[in-house]
């Protein structure tokens, strides 16, 4: 597809006010396909809004997103999907009522074709209620291209609920209400992943997991990597994210003060003053390493909300 | 002119207050309050009381509303609004319609609907400056709002209790982490709000100079739409609003007659909500609320088998025999058909894309007068009408609605609310096309197949007929791909944006499809009635299809069914009143919202409490979507952050 050197994900001088504060000020970076890269920071740091940016889910004051040669800045969340780009959520946001395959279905929609017909004019204003009438009908006749396509569909999060086999294959009629907390946010990555995007953006995959649950989504994020997809994952578990990123990128302040592979991240000055600010950086820098500081539980707990910290 | 702008600042300053009080709730409470009016209304019948029947002075009749109608804002606030704190706000309004209903209606039953004189008291002096006559009541009116206002505004902003009451504005949550008792600043902002309603009864009373118990209504209807084009939660914006529809209103009835007040009020309405959805001077929020998710997390509707269904149609097909009921019984089937076909628009508009309809009298009123015309004036046979009538609905109503997709928050709700009520204002007013407020009679009677339907069994098998076949769509609707779409917004519209779907155009299907439904019920309506008229399609015909949709469940088709059984044909068979009915329609929602908001046809969902017991780490769906919908604003201690947090460490 796209040659190693073009990046994936092209984001230039992104920048969001809110009122008075400025959560993303100027933020540049690049994902080349296959690269795994993770965005790390203190607390309001802006990372969460930088993924609100890539998403959709907030319109940008300036700068320019492109995926691929798509040009997405300002694009509304779900024509950004259908470019390609899923999302999780922080706080884990599955359809309750509805059950696993349903969620996973769901997450299909970007792919399907026989339900939802004539795609291209429904970015039209006016002209799209041709598509929407003719989906309405065919929602009530039921054709069998629409038959073909529900069970192709069907087969598919067969397929997309294999990777969390042993959690979520037994619970595909379960209502998403009744999963526990991991298992949620495990359908919600199903859901995301179940459109094959070309890039994976995780906020928080693991808060609120326990070692053993974030061990595991670690386990699978490395499976996902080795299959080639793209992601930008947020979060705050270093361990997790020293281990699966191809690539780190410290934010504070809405601006990326480091980048680099986890190694040389782990050991600048600017990374340890802003998690621990300058006079524990000093001790920081004469004795230990960034993570065995980090990882102590005593000041300055690098959470978001208090869901992330539980270590 | 002048006369005119002095009429108009006048009658716009009752509405400014009128306004500064929801404004207040909403800002402390989040919540719109429909029952504000009511306290409008009951304000003024006391200060009449008072005055006009007692004859004591004016002051003693505005002290005397002030005490009633702050305690009733006080019990407003016990009854409707505290009990759902954390919970969907559609709960709060919800309950806060159903005390209006309750209010309205019970003043009308204590002091009887009449229009009666008030008698201020005042004597009767006029001031001539510059050409303007200025009566007396004139300066009393206005020394006493904005005395009124200056006080308030010094109060909030210097005073002790001022400051929590902004202080639980701006931040509820961080409000009581410091120390303010919110639950006590949410009853003085009631007791406050409702305080200056019922002074704005009495004196638009004294100003008038005559009152009627019905009036409540479309003054809080109005206030909310000044509170909106000031911008829902600004105090400032609320006095601003009431002043520009006040003289917006004066003026057009000036040149119109008073049939425009309504579109005025509403088209003004809807013109700030398309143009400057956050009003004149309200904050742009990004506050997504899902309207019903909430009422449907912990239920499961019920699924019949096919014997059942047969069954229940085998019993809706007796009256059809002709003698097996006497007329009046199948009269009664005839309505039970007509508002279960009306009700299960809201099937598709709530129970499947989440999305609250409180105008869909509107498509019922569009279908209705499109049938009477394609029948009488084109003289097309009914059934080609009726489906044509249903498509006009369609497309009016998604028209009209389209450009609220972009509001948030209460904006949707009141969206609604303002295009079911100006499109019944459009009826009245456009008399070359509508016959005005007589409305268009001698509507042919239907002819189907060569059958003139006639008597009222044929009536019932035709209605019969229409109900099967649109319960069938939105039958088939709800199992497709489509349905799972809309259950998606429905359950978490943020996820489902981010998942692809545009759900801007999927609710405004649903609208399109909830209006086809009801416009077809609506050309029903004008085929068996024989004439149709605008005040027929009032805001409280809206409201009374929320109500029965929502007792039956507005997750199965036969919710709506059940919910028209139960209110249209149980009030009918006990032969009530009509105050008493309306007063049992508010009743039933107050009870319903209180002790089971997702209706009568559905099982609760034992698992999910069940599984909250277990594991507090696991947040249950209602708390999720709450949470989630609010942004934090109303989310209780119970979130799923906390929750996750607790259960873990």
């Amino acid at each position: 597809m796209s040659i190693p050197s073009q990046p994936l994900l092209q984001v230039s001088d992104l920048a969001k006010s809110f009122g008075a504060l400025t959560a993303v000020d100027g933020v540049s970076f690049a994902i080349a396909p296959g690269e795994v890269v993770s965005i790390i920071g203190p607390n309001g740091s802006g990372k969460t809004t930088t993924i609100n940016l890539l998403s959709g889910e907030l319109r940008p004051d300036r700068g320019r997103i492109a995926i691929g040669e798509t040009v997405i800045t300002g694009r509304t969340p779900d024509a950004i999907a259908r470019a390609g780009i899923r999302r999780t959520f922080q706080n884990g946001r599955v359809f309750g009522n509805a059950t696993v395959e349903e969620n996973v279905l769901v997450g299909q929609t970007p792919l399907v074709r026989a339900s939802a017909p004539l795609a291209r004019i429904r970015t039209l204003p006016v002209l799209r209620w041709i598509a929407l009438i003719a989906e309405t009908v065919l929602a009530i006749v039921g054709t069998p291209a629409q038959r073909r396509e529900e069970a192709d569909l069907q087969a598919r999060v067969t397929t997309q609920l294999e990777r969390f086999a042993t959690r979520l294959t037994a619970r595909r009629n379960d209502p998403a209400a009744t999963l526990s907390y991991a298992n949620r946010r495990r359908t919600e990555i199903a859901r995301a992943l179940a459109s094959d995007p070309r890039l994976l953006l995780l906020d928080e995959p693991t808060a609120g997991m326990n070692v053993s649950e974030t061990k595991e989504v670690m386990h699978q994020l490395l499976d996902l990597k080795a299959q080639g997809q793209t992601m930008v994952v947020v979060e705050h578990k270093l361990e997790l994210v020293m281990t699966i990123s191809d690539r780190v990128i410290v934010m504070d302040g809405g601006r990326i003060i480091a980048e680099g592979t986890p190694h040389e991240v782990q050991n600048d000055p600017a990374v340890i003053e802003a998690y621990l600010g300058s006079r524990r950086a000093s001790v920081v820098a004469r004795t230990h390493h960034i993570e065995d500081v980090i990882g102590s539980p005593e000041p300055s707990d690098p959470t978001d909300d208090g869901q992330g910290g539980t270590r | 002119m002048f006369d005119l702008l002095i009429a108009g600042l006048i009658n716009g300053n009752a509405y400014a207050l009128v306004a500064l009080g929801l404004s207040l709730v909403i800002g402390v409470a989040n919540v719109v309050n429909f029952a504000h009016g009511s306290l409008f209304a009951v304000g003024a019948m006391v200060g009449w009381l008072v005055t006009s029947s007692l004859g004591m002075p004016l002051w003693l009749g505005a002290l005397a509303a002030i005490i009633v109608t702050a305690a009733l804002g006080w019990l407003i606030n016990l009854v409707a609004v505290r009990p759902f704190a954390g919970k969907a706000p559609i709960a709060a309004v919800l309950a806060t319609i159903a005390v209006m209903i309750i209010l309205d209606n019970l003043t009308q039953i204590v002091f009887g609907p009449e229009v009666r004189r008030f008698d201020s008291g005042l004597p009767d002096i006029t001031w001539q400056i510059g050409g303007i006559t200025l009566r007396l009541i004139d300066v009393v009116i206005l020394v006493t709002s904005v005395t009124l206002m200056l006080v308030l505004a010094g109060v909030l902003r210097c005073s002790k209790i001022g400051r929590a009451i902004r202080a639980t504005s701006q931040d509820r949550e961080a409000a009581a982490q410091m120390g303010v008792p919110v639950a006590r600043v949410q009853s003085i902002a009631f007791m406050v709000s409702a305080a200056l309603g019922g002074l704005a009864g009495v004196l638009v009373a004294a100003y008038f100079t005559t009152i009627a118990p019905t009036q409540g209504f479309q003054i809080g209807l109005a206030g909310i739409a000044a509170a909106a084009i000031g911008g829902l939660g600004s105090l400032l914006g609320a006095v601003i609003g009431g002043l520009v529809l006040g003289v917006a209103e004066a003026f057009g009835v000036g040149l119109w007659g008073d049939s425009a007040r309504q579109l005025i009020t509403f088209g003004a309405l809807l013109l700030v909500l398309w143009i400057r959805p956050e009003g004149i001077l309200g904050k742009k929020t990004v506050r997504r609320e899902p309207l019903t998710g909430t009422f449907f997390a912990q239920a499961r509707p019920v699924v019949m088998r096919r014997w059942q269904i047969a069954v229940l149609i085998a019993l809706a097909l007796i009256p059809t025999i002709p003698g097996v009921f006497d007329g009046y019984a199948v009269q009664i089937g005839v309505q039970i058909l007509a508002f279960a076909m009306i009700a299960l628009s809201m099937t598709v508009i709530g129970g499947a894309a989440g999305q609250l309809s409180l105008g869909q009298a509107g498509p019922v009123a569009l279908g209705a007068y499109a049938a009477a015309m394609l029948t009488k004036d084109a003289g097309l046979p009914f059934l080609v009408a009726a489906p044509l009538a249903g498509l006009v609905a369609a497309v009016l109503i998604a028209l009209l609605n389209a450009p609220s997709w972009k509001l948030s928050g209460h904006y949707p709700a009141i969206a609604t609310l303002a295009t079911g009520a100006a499109i019944s204002a459009v009826l009245l007013v456009a008399t070359p096309i509508t016959g005005g407020g007589s409305g268009i009679a001698q509507i042919p009677l239907p002819d189907i197949f060569g059958i003139q339907i006639s008597s009222t069994t044929q009536f019932y098998a035709l209605g019969l007929g229409i109900l099967l076949v649109l319960i069938l769509l939105v039958h088939r609707l709800g199992r497709s791909h489509l349905g799972l779409t809309w259950r998606a917004i429905r359950d978490d519209e943020v996820a489902a944006r981010s998942a692809g779907i545009a759900t801007p155009q999927y609710k405004s299907l649903a609208f399109g499809i909830g209006g086809f439904i009801a416009g077809v019920a609506g050309a029903f309506w004008a085929a068996q009635f024989g004439f149709v008229e605008p005040k027929i399609f009032n805001p409280n015909l809206s409201f009374q299809i929320v109500i029965i949709a929502v007792l039956g469940s507005m997750l199965r088709p036969f919710g709506a069914v059940l919910g028209s059984i139960v209110l249209v044909g149980g009030l009918e068979v006990f032969r009530v009143a009509s105050e008493t009915r309306l007063l049992i329609y508010g009743v039933v929602l107050l009870l319903l919202i209180w002790f089971r908001p997702q209706g009568i046809w559905t099982l609760p969902l034992p698992f999910a409490r069940l599984f909250r017991r277990k594991d507090a780490g696991t947040p249950v769906v209602a708390e999720q979507s709450a949470s989630a919908g609010l942004v934090g604003t109303l989310a209780g201690p119970g979130t799923d952050a906390a929750g996750g947090e607790g259960a873990r460490s």
